[in-house]
This record gives C-alpha cells, sequence and structure tokens, in this order.
C-alpha cells in the first residue's frame, strides 16, 4: 500500500464513520455498572439466559456443520440444473430480516403451519421450544457455514484426492481422511463465524420461538427485556457479548475474515 | 503386459494413443507441455474415464469404454508418484506411506510397521514422524515413491518425477530414483517433457506429440533417426521430410538433395548442423547439394554459432566464419552439404 494524505473532506468523514461505531461502545462501556459487575451477571436471570444462549448456539453450530459441510461439498463439486437457484435459496437467511424468517418457520413448523400438525402428530413440538430456538438460530447461522466452507472446498487441490483413490480410499475414505482435513481451516473459520451468528440471533428467535425465560430467551432477548426493567444487567449482558465478538476478530484477524 | 489404447478428449486436447508395456520394462513417455502425457497417465491409474480404447493388465480388464467398464482408481493394482508428490501435508511421512495400507484394510499397527520399513529402505529412517513440509524435495519424492510402492502395485506410474526439484538437486535425486526404479519387478511408465530424465531412467522412449505417438523405440534409435520436428530440436539436427529415388531425395517444398543412402521412397532426411557449409559464393568441387538462401536468425552457442537459413536449414559454424562471411541477419548466403552427411531413413 503506497502512503496517501487524504483530501480534507474525506479526512473528516472517515473520523466521522470511526466515531459512528465507536462511541456507542464508549456510552456503554461509561454506563457499565463496574462495582456491582459480578452481581449483576450472577442474577438467576443473567446465568439462566448465559446457560441458555451456550446451549443454543453450540447446538446450532452442530447442526449447520452436520448439514451445511454435506451442502457445501455437493454445491462445489456436484453440477446438478438449477444448482444456483438452490444456493440463492440456502443463502436468503444471511440478507432476509430475521423476523421474517422467523414468520416463515412459524408458518411452516408452527402449530397451524404446514408441517407443524404433521411433526405433532410423530410427539415434536418445535415452535416456543429450546428446540425451536436452536432451529432457528440455525436457519440464520448456517449459510455463514455453508459459504465459507464452499469456497474452502473450491480452492483446494483436489489432486490430493485423485492421490487417495489412487491409494485404495473410496469416496468416503477419501472425504473423511484427506477433503475434511485439508479444508479444516474453512470449516473452523464458518464454525465460528456460524456461532457468532447464532449467540446474536434475536429476531427469528423471538418470532418464532418465543421469549421464555430458561426455554428460548436467549442473552440478546434477555438484554432486550432487563434494560425496561434491570438497565445495568442489560448493559452488562451486552459487554459479554460485545467481549465475544471482539475476542472471534481478534482470532480470526487477517487468517481468515480477509476472504469476506 | 500393460495394453492401454486411450482415446480421451479434454478441452483442447484430444488424446490417441497406444501404450504396451511389458514387466520389468521402464518406458519414458516424453512430449511437450500439453501433449496429453498427464492426461494418459491419469486415464491408465482411472482418474480420467476413456472416451473410446480399453486398457489391460495381462488377462484383467481395467477399463473397456465399449462396453462402459471401468474398474475404480481405488482398485486398480497401480501405483502412482505424482508430479509435485503430493504428499497429504496434514499426515507425517509414515502416515503417508500407512495411508495406502490402511484404505486396503491392513491393520493400523501392521501398517505402520510396513510404511517403517519401506521408509527405512528408501533411506528415510530418521524422517518417520516428519511432516512433509519439513522435508526436502528429493526426501519428499522418496516418500511419494514408498507410498506408491507400499501397496504393492505391479505398475507403477511416475509424472515429472523430477520437476519440482532445483537444478541443483536434480542431478542426485535423478540417480537415487534409477537405482530405486530398477528394484521395482514391476512396470514402469515415467511421464516427463525432459529428454535428459527420459534417456537417462527408461528402456524405451514413447514420444508423445499433440495427443499421439510420433515415435517409439531406445534412445539411440529415438535420437538417431528422429521422427517429428520435435525430437529432431531436442537432438539438434535438421529433419526434412521427402520422397527418395535412385540416390535423389525430393525434400517437400521442392528442393532435391543427393543422398548416399539406397533408400526408396517416402523418407526422412537428417542433416547435423555442423555438417552444413556456409559460402558467400557458390562453391565449387564436390557437395553435389547447393542451394541459396538468406541468414534469418544468429544463435551463439559458446563458441559456435548456429545459423538459421531460410529454405529451413540451421548451420552450426565458428564465429570466425560468421565474421569471414560478413554474416548478418537477412544477408545471402549460399548453402552445401557433402551427399554422405545425410541421414536418409523410411518414413
Amino acid at each position: 500500500m503506497r502512503p496517501e494524505r487524504p483530501p480534507i473532506l474525506i479526512a473528516t468523514l472517515a473520523i466521522v464513520a470511526v466515531g459512528f461505531f465507536v462511541l456507542p461502545l464508549v456510552g456503554l462501556l461509561a454506563r457499565a455498572p463496574w462495582q456491582t459487575a459480578i452481581s449483576d451477571l450472577t442474577t438467576t436471570e443473567a446465568l439462566t439466559a448465559l446457560r441458555l444462549s451456550f446451549v443454543v448456539s453450540l447446538a446450532a453450530t452442530a447442526l449447520a456443520l452436520v448439514l451445511g459441510v454435506p451442502l457445501a461439498w455437493v454445491y462445489a463439486r456436484v453440477p446438478f440444473p438449477g444448482r444456483d437457484v438452490v444456493r440463492a435459496l440456502t443463502t436468503l437467511p444471511m440478507i432476509l430480516p430475521p423476523v421474517v424468517g422467523g414468520v416463515a418457520l412459524l408458518f411452516a413448523f408452527g402449530r397451524r403451519g404446514l408441517f407443524g400438525p404433521v411433526l405433532e402428530a410423530i410427539g415434536i413440538r418445535v415452535p416456543f421450544t429450546t428446540f425451536g430456538a436452536i432451529l432457528a438460530a440455525t436457519f440464520v447461522a448456517m449459510p455463514f457455514l455453508v459459504l465459507t466452507v464452499e469456497a474452502g472446498l473450491r480452492s483446494m487441490d483436489r489432486r490430493y484426492e485423485d492421490a487417495a483413490r489412487t491409494l485404495g480410499a473410496g469416496r468416503w475414505l477419501v472425504f473423511r481422511r484427506v477433503t475434511l482435513p485439508l479444508i479444516a481451516p474453512s470449516v473452523f473459520a464458518g464454525a465460528v463465524l456460524s456461532w457468532a451468528r447464532a449467540l446474536g440471533e434475536f429476531g427469528a428467535t423471538i418470532t418464532f420461538a418465543g421469549n421464555l425465560p430458561g426455554t428460548t430467551q436467549t442473552l440478546p432477548l434477555a438484554v432486550y427485556i432487563a434494560l425496561e426493567t434491570r438497565p445495568e444487567v442489560a448493559i452488562m449482558l451486552s459487554l459479554v457479548l460485545l467481549a465475544v465478538a471482539l475476542a472471534i476478530l481478534v482470532l480470526m484477524r487477517d487468517r481468515y475474515l480477509r476472504a469476506f | 503386459m500393460l495394453t492401454a489404447r486411450v482415446a480421451v478428449r479434454l478441452g483442447t486436447l484430444d488424446l490417441d494413443v497406444a501404450v504396451d508395456a511389458a514387466p520389468g520394462e521402464i518406458v519414458a513417455v516424453l512430449g511437450p507441455n500439453g501433449a496429453g502425457k498427464t492426461t494418459f497417465l491419469r486415464a491408465v491409474a482411472g482418474l480420467v474415464a476413456l472416451d473410446r480404447g480399453r486398457v489391460d493388465l495381462d488377462d484383467v480388464v481395467l477399463e473397456d469404454a465399449s462396453r462402459g467398464f471401468r474398474v475404480p482408481p481405488e482398485r486398480r493394482p497401480i501405483g502412482v508418484v505424482f508430479q509435485d508428490y503430493l504428499l497429504f501435508p496434514h499426515l507425517t511421512a509414515l502416515e503417508n506411506v500407512a495411508f495406502g495400507l490402511r484404505a486396503r484394510g491392513t491393520s493400523g499397527p501392521e501398517a505402520r510397521v510396513r510404511a517403517a520399513s519401506w521408509l527405512d529402505r528408501l533411506g528415510l529412517g530418521e524422517y518417520w514422524e516428519s511432516k512433509p513440509r519439513a522435508l526436502s524435495g528429493g526426501q519428499a519424492q522418496r516418500v511419494a515413491l514408498a507410498r506408491a510402492l507400499a501397496i504393492d502395485p505391479r505398475v507403477l506410474l511416475l509424472d515429472e518425477p523430477l520437476a519440482a526439484l532445483d537444478a541443483s538437486a536434480r542431478g542426485s535425486v535423478r540417480r537415487d530414483l534409477r537405482r530405486h526404479l530398477g528394484s521395482f519387478a514391476g512396470i514402469r511408465i515415467v511421464v516427463t517433457h525432459d529428454p535428459l530424465e527420459a534417456v537417462a531412467l527408461a528402456d524405451r522412449l514413447v514420444i508423445l506429440e499433440g495427443g499421439r505417438v510420433v515415435q517409439t523405440g531406445s534412445a539411440a534409435e529415438v535420437t538417431q533417426r528422429p521422427r517429428s520436428r520435435y525430437v529432431a530440436d531436442l537432438v539438434g539436427v535438421n529433419l526434412f521430410r521427402g520422397v527418395a529415388t535412385a540416390g535423389h531425395v525430393v525434400l517437400v517444398g521442392g528442393a532435391v538433395v543427393q543422398s548416399a543412402d539406397g533408400v526408396e521412397g517416402e523418407v526422412f532426411a537428417t542433416i547435423h548442423p555442423r555438417a552444413v557449409a556456409l559460402h558467400r559464393t557458390r562453391p565449387e568441387g564436390s557437395p553435389r547439394n547447393v542451394w541459396r538462401g538468406h541468414a534469418s536468425a544468429l544463435d551463439f552457442q559458446g563458441d559456435r554459432v548456429r545459423v538459421g537459413v531460410e529454405m529451413s536449414i540451421v548451420a552450426e559454424v565458428t564465429p570466425a566464419a560468421v565474421r569471414d562471411l560478413d554474416l548478418a541477419e537477412g544477408g545471402e548466403v549460399w548453402v552445401s552439404v557433402k551427399a554422405t552427411e545425410i541421414g536418409v531413413y523410411p518414413a
């Protein structure tokens, strides 16, 4: 990069932009009740929300891995008619307003939804359960994993797979012992991005899974509710989410995020 | 005996070749880039499906395009040493060599023992636990060789085995490779664009150009009687096509040369550049083959100068001769060749 002195207008607007991002953080930190930090974070509602968010976001990441890696493999390796349309459909939740996603989930898997009665008949109730919260989080988070893993598969040297074939490995063994280890950095990056997205999920969760403490009230929902009644708890929980986001940025720094 | 009749269309490549190799034989498939060498090798290994043709190993059919029959690569008794070696970067040298044994159902401990003995045999005893990125090019090549041989293949295919090495390492690695290839009793096919490598490693050369076999034979046969511009350029001789009758050869393009060889019909004629003499005026005396042309290119090579003359012949003369002849690119020059210096053989 060749250093250059910016025109005054550009420099001013750039400073305004930085301020726009930094001032809210300053506001948050300035109001943070540091003296009561521990007690605020260990209130029952905070601990419940923390534990639930932990479970929901990890379960969503696991579900995204189990379904998303195979989907990415198919996108990267199997040309089929309509692939671009299907890929667009499965990427949609990345840019869809989460509330819309939640409404759509409700009308698909809700009690009066298209497939709700079928699920209910076999004893599965999805909306307003933790499972529903996990599905809502997976719905918005999985596209990040699929896109990242697909990019990894497309850029890997497939001749390693050829070498494994000539050594006697069938397709499944090649995938397990050669492809997966070679794309491990992409899978890891995709999983971390998915997890971060699942952890911050709000709109689809509150629409589809509701806001039941201990069952579907995850961290972002708890922050929103606490803001009315106990703002210091809301601030401390926000700082937890902020710290997680910052940690992820530092962890993945140049290595993975440059691709985006 | 491996019998491969391979026809594959891939992008701009139209590959259609028949190559046989006998047990104990080392065959080099030599050709310029883009000739289809690697595609041929991948087709034999089963990594590229044939459009037409069949591959037989002794009395076992590996592929028969006419019946749509195809043994997948993992079930062919064929080991491959790939260009760049393609050692699995996440596995140690030992795990790389054990990979094929494990994939073919050998138990973990047994596979490790056998892989270790292969590494020892190739002088890599102290590198069991090394990851590929910690190995030198020559070491990586030996691990790749051990990995391919550990599955006890009946055919060993090597794709440009020395191309990934820098020039300083190539000589010693080539000698090692020759020794290790010698200790494997099966069929060995080496694909390369490097004539030195082909001649050093192989008993028989198959010259591949534009997806076709243009010549096959021992190194001596191929270099003494080039049958394509590519081989002629490798050897560094002038090559002409023509028709011979009673000591006269009418070359493609109309020129006539006199030859001492008593061959008739469609022929190739070769003239070594050193046998081509250049003159400023029409020469007198014994040479019967004299033409006039224009010097088109001067190429200094050590103490010799290669002079290209339009009518497509290259002469090799001394710098002093260039000065005496006052040669310049585009200048007029007379060319003469003695009849005894022209090699003529059937096309």
